[in-house]
């Protein structure tokens, strides 16, 4: 056991755990962040997809050592001011089936926008292909990250209609 | 019980259980003895909130939506401020299992009879209220009005009177011309959790001091433990208890998942590798092909196909095991308290988790409580209760170790976790299957008589319920002929096999469908004869079908595959290198046809688009309806194109997802869906798109090609 310090979502915290632990087991049994999904533990399907200094990084294979001191953003901690335009998104496009997979998928979208405001398909499809979705979302997702896209050229941060942006989707 | 706000209830997952009180609340009364209960589906409190029980399981497929939406209708709800509450194991809704594409199907009639009946007591007590005759009152979005004096009333501000009011037994269901709910592209309910990270899937979910389990299971299949080595697991900081559960694994529990793996990593386990260390693929083809010499039970028999002469065809066509491998792997959280046990379980099947975990645990089913989770897919996994009954075995078994030291007072919380490793070895899988499969045509090459002998170890039959005649009970759903040909034989032949079997999303359809679309191709081929109008030929009178239960009409068949065509643009000619594929199946009473557009790169092909065509009567949700069609069709192409498990020296090969690959973004079509128009009773949509998907894409690269595949995965 060793104590490492982080910063999640922009709050310091310290745990004490073994080295190796993956910040995926840190995230979510540690820190009680669910959001941030077990698929693999291998680093093959994507699910536990968080950002550390602002790139994406698959949380099962990425150990609490090599994040210690290091800025981490969860999906609770993405839309800081409410929902972030991906998210806002995936609920125009009706992304989500079981939706176990999406909260992964959306912070590696958010990854790639923070680089790549305007991507094209191929640029999507470099991004995202290792992101793995059983409910077959994928067509959806390629949509939403195009909305998205152009939502931040148009400057929207919002949905108009304020029932989405409260958690309510009717 | 307050109803819950849709934010609260989806912070808190299915920890709210059901089966407690259900009916109108009375306003003025803080006891429940006084509740009134017209039925099990529907609540209205006195501050108006409506709150509706879901008692199937919500998997992705949109359950939490479009089941309300039923319900709303006839109740003349105001669908914007509905809550939703998620049943756990009850005795008041029938069979709670999430399965055969029935949750719409079966909860259709008792969903509006539940709307209705509560419509009609409301219209009644604002009659009693305003002493005015019914006839003047109408139910309009949850609030009965009187229109000539312009008086209204919330349902909230009548549920007390209501409450008061004999249940009428024969209420008046609305006509579907006057639906305003039904049919509607209403918002999922669960979206804006999911996309937040605020959705509580069964791993999710957490007790105070809860502890977390993983199993090390025999790799070899009916194999046991011969002796354990605990020592090294119980080094790791964080391990607490090590122990056997059952005779083939031992449960590692520690304060966090990780140190559990790390625990298990290091266990030391002598295991007897059991009856079947020799099994292997090569065996179970054998096995199939050994059975299929035995004669079967016919599952349909039109005409004599014996005594039909002609130009014969026959082929054999073969499919692996495959695996659901969704997204979320197995867990369940269990609470053993000496006399209860409650688990949280992500579950298809509740009520077989309570009987399943009170024989295993030794209690009365009514002393275990089941709630019922969000699933990340289920795909037909969670059809099973092995997460369930694990979590309350070593549940148990943390119990009495306390209990020696005097420390049981809270029970035992704790969460079983598989590992994707874990899912794809001890799944419960797709059996494998044989079709042997003949026609005869006449001689301007249309078929005289088709035979196809289906040739499968049955699910049902090895969890010990063969169906009456030994034919599985999911055959009746899942594999017809909904051709109208003269003489028509199909057959199942019972294998056995000692690989554990599961449902998976369509069952054998996809190996009926398979077989017999990729077959009707092949004799298209042979007579020289365009693979679309052939079949329409085949569906061009209007005929019934009785299948077991099920009347099939080819003139719904006909008119989804005509409709998959003309969206397909079938007649139209493509660019260079493109190649198209049509099949059409029924299974779970609906009707689909696909059309599949391919080009091959080398020896791989790529699929561009797929356009579906759907019959599944009265549709609920347009837009979940797409979601379920496009999902369906990306799920099934997957399984053609790489789905195998294989079996080597009694034990599953494929350990993750890289050797068992789903299909990822950059292989991934445009799927379009189109659905015809109908006010038949609603049937099932999350299966049935997946059947005629292979067929499609094998007929496509036949196109291409001139090569038939008859045996999946395609990149074998």
């Amino acid at each position: 056991m060793a104590d490492f310090t982080l910063r999640v979502n922009g709050n310091e915290k310290k745990v004490s755990v073994s080295p190796e632990t993956p910040l995926l087991w840190v995230l979510r049994d540690t820190l009680e962040l669910t959001g941030t999904k077990f698929g693999c533990g291998a680093g093959l399907c994507g699910a536990c997809t968080v950002h550390v200094e602002g790139a994406a990084v698959r949380s099962c294979s990425t150990s609490i050592s090599q994040v210690a001191g290091k800025n981490v953003t969860t999906i609770e901690g993405l839309g800081a001011n409410g929902l972030h335009v991906l998210q806002q998104a995936w609920i125009a496009e009706e992304v989500p089936q079981c939706g176990y997979c999406q909260t992964g998928q959306i912070m590696t979208a958010a990854a790639l926008l923070a680089k790549t405001p305007n991507p094209s398909d191929e640029q999507i499809t470099q991004a995202m292909n290792g992101n793995l979705c059983r409910c077959g979302t994928y067509e959806r997702i390629r949509k939403a990250i195009h909305w998205a896209a152009e939502g931040i050229d148009r400057g929207i941060k919002r949905i108009a209609n304020g029932q989405v942006a409260d958690g309510s989707t009717r | 019980m307050t109803p819950l706000s849709r934010r609260e209830f989806v912070a808190i997952g299915a920890a709210a259980g059901a089966g407690l009180v259900i009916g109108f609340y009375l306003p003025h009364e803080s006891s429940s003895e006084k509740v009134f209960s017209p039925n099990a589906y529907l609540r209205i409190t006195p501050d108006n909130k409506v709150t509706v029980v879901v008692p199937r399981s919500e998997m992705g497929q949109g359950v939490y939506t479009s089941l309300p939406m039923i319900l709303a209708e006839e109740l003349e709800a105001d669908w914007t401020k509905i809550d939703i509450e998620q049943a756990g194991a009850s005795t008041l809704y029938g069979d709670q299992t999430t399965g055969g594409s029935a949750s719409v199907r079966t909860t259709w009639d008792p969903m509006r009879k539940a709307g209705a009946t509560a419509r009609e007591m409301l219209i009644s007590a604002a009659a009693l209220t305003w002493g005015v005759p019914r006839s003047g009152c109408a139910a309009q979005q949850g609030c009965i009005v009187h229109s000539s004096t312009n008086r209204r009333l919330t349902y909230g501000e009548l549920a007390a009177k209501a409450a008061t009011l004999p249940i009428p037994t024969d209420v008046p269901l609305k006509q579907s011309k006057d639906y305003k709910i039904v049919g509607q592209r209403l918002a999922r309910v669960d979206t804006a959790s999911k996309v937040k990270g605020e959705a509580v899937f069964g791993i999710d979910f957490r007790l105070p001091g809860m502890k977390y389990a993983v199993l090390s299971r025999c790799p070899a299949i009916g194999g046991k433990v011969v002796s354990v080595e605990d020592q090294e697991s119980r080094k790791i900081p964080g391990v607490s208890y090590t122990g056997r559960i059952g005779d083939a694994a031992v449960a590692v529990v520690a304060d966090s998942v990780w140190s559990a793996m790390e625990g298990r990593r290091v266990l030391n386990i002598r295991w007897d590798d059991g009856p079947n260390k020799d099994l292997s693929t090569t065996s179970v083809v054998e096995s199939l092909r050994r059975a299929g010499a035995k004669k079967g039970a016919s599952l349909y028999s039109v005409g004599d196909v014996a005594k039909v002469n002609g130009r014969r065809i026959t082929a054999e066509y073969q499919l692996p095991f495959m695996a659901h491998a969704p997204m979320e792997p197995g867990n369940c959280t269990a609470n053993f308290h000496g006399a209860t046990c409650e688990l949280w379980a992500p579950t298809q099947v509740p009520q077989d988790c309570r009987d399943s975990v009170a024989q295993a645990v030794g209690l009365d089913p009514d002393r275990v409580k089941v709630n019922v989770t969000l699933m990340g897919g289920g795909f037909g996994r969670r059809l099973e209760h092995d997460y369930a009954v694990e979590a309350a075995l070593v549940s148990k078994a943390l119990y009495e170790a306390k209990t020696k030291i005097g420390a049981a007072g809270a029970g035992a919380p704790v969460k079983v976790i598989w590992t994707r490793e874990d899912d794809m070895q001890f799944s419960t899988y797709r059996p494998a299957s044989l079709h042997q499969l003949s026609a005869v045509l006449d001689g301007a090459g249309w078929p005289l008589a088709f035979t196809h002998r289906i040739i499968s170890p049955s699910i049902s039959g090895q969890k010990g319920q063969p169906g009456p005649n030994g034919i599985d009970p999911d055959l009746p759903d899942e594999a017809p002929f909904v051709y109208g040909l003269p003489n028509v034989s199909l057959e199942y032949v019972a294998a056995e096999t000692a690989v554990p079997l599961g449902w998976m999303r369509s069952v054998y359809a996809l190996q009926a469908g398979f077989a017999s679309e990729s077959f009707i191709d092949e004799l298209a081929a042979a007579a020289g004869k365009d693979p679309l109008e052939y079949r329409l030929h085949m569906l061009a009178k209007d005929q019934d079908i009785q299948y077991f239960t099920t009347t099939w009409r080819t003139a719904r068949m006909r008119r989804v595959l005509q409709l998959a065509a003309d969206k397909a643009g079938w007649k139209t000619n493509l660019p260079a290198g493109r190649f198209r594929g049509i099949a059409c199946f029924g299974c779970f009473a609906s009707y689909v046809a696909e059309a599949v557009e391919v080009s091959m790169e080398s020896d791989v092909p790529r699929v561009h688009r797929v356009v579906a065509a759907v019959d599944c009567g009265q549709i609920v949700n347009p837009a979940i309806l797409e979601q379920q069609v496009q999902g369906g069709i990306i799920f099934a192409l997957s399984n053609a194109m790489r789905a195998k498990i294989t079996i080597e020296k009694g034990r599953v090969v494929e350990r993750n997802f890289d050797d068992y690959p789903p299909l990822r973004l950059e292989e991934t079509p445009a799927v379009e869906v189109y659905a015809v128009p109908s006010t038949e009773s609603p049937t099932g949509i999350g299966e049935p798109p997946v059947p005629p998907l292979a067929p499609a894409l094998c007929n496509a690269i036949y196109a291409a090609t001139r090569k038939r595949i008859r045996a999946l995965p395609i990149l074998n």
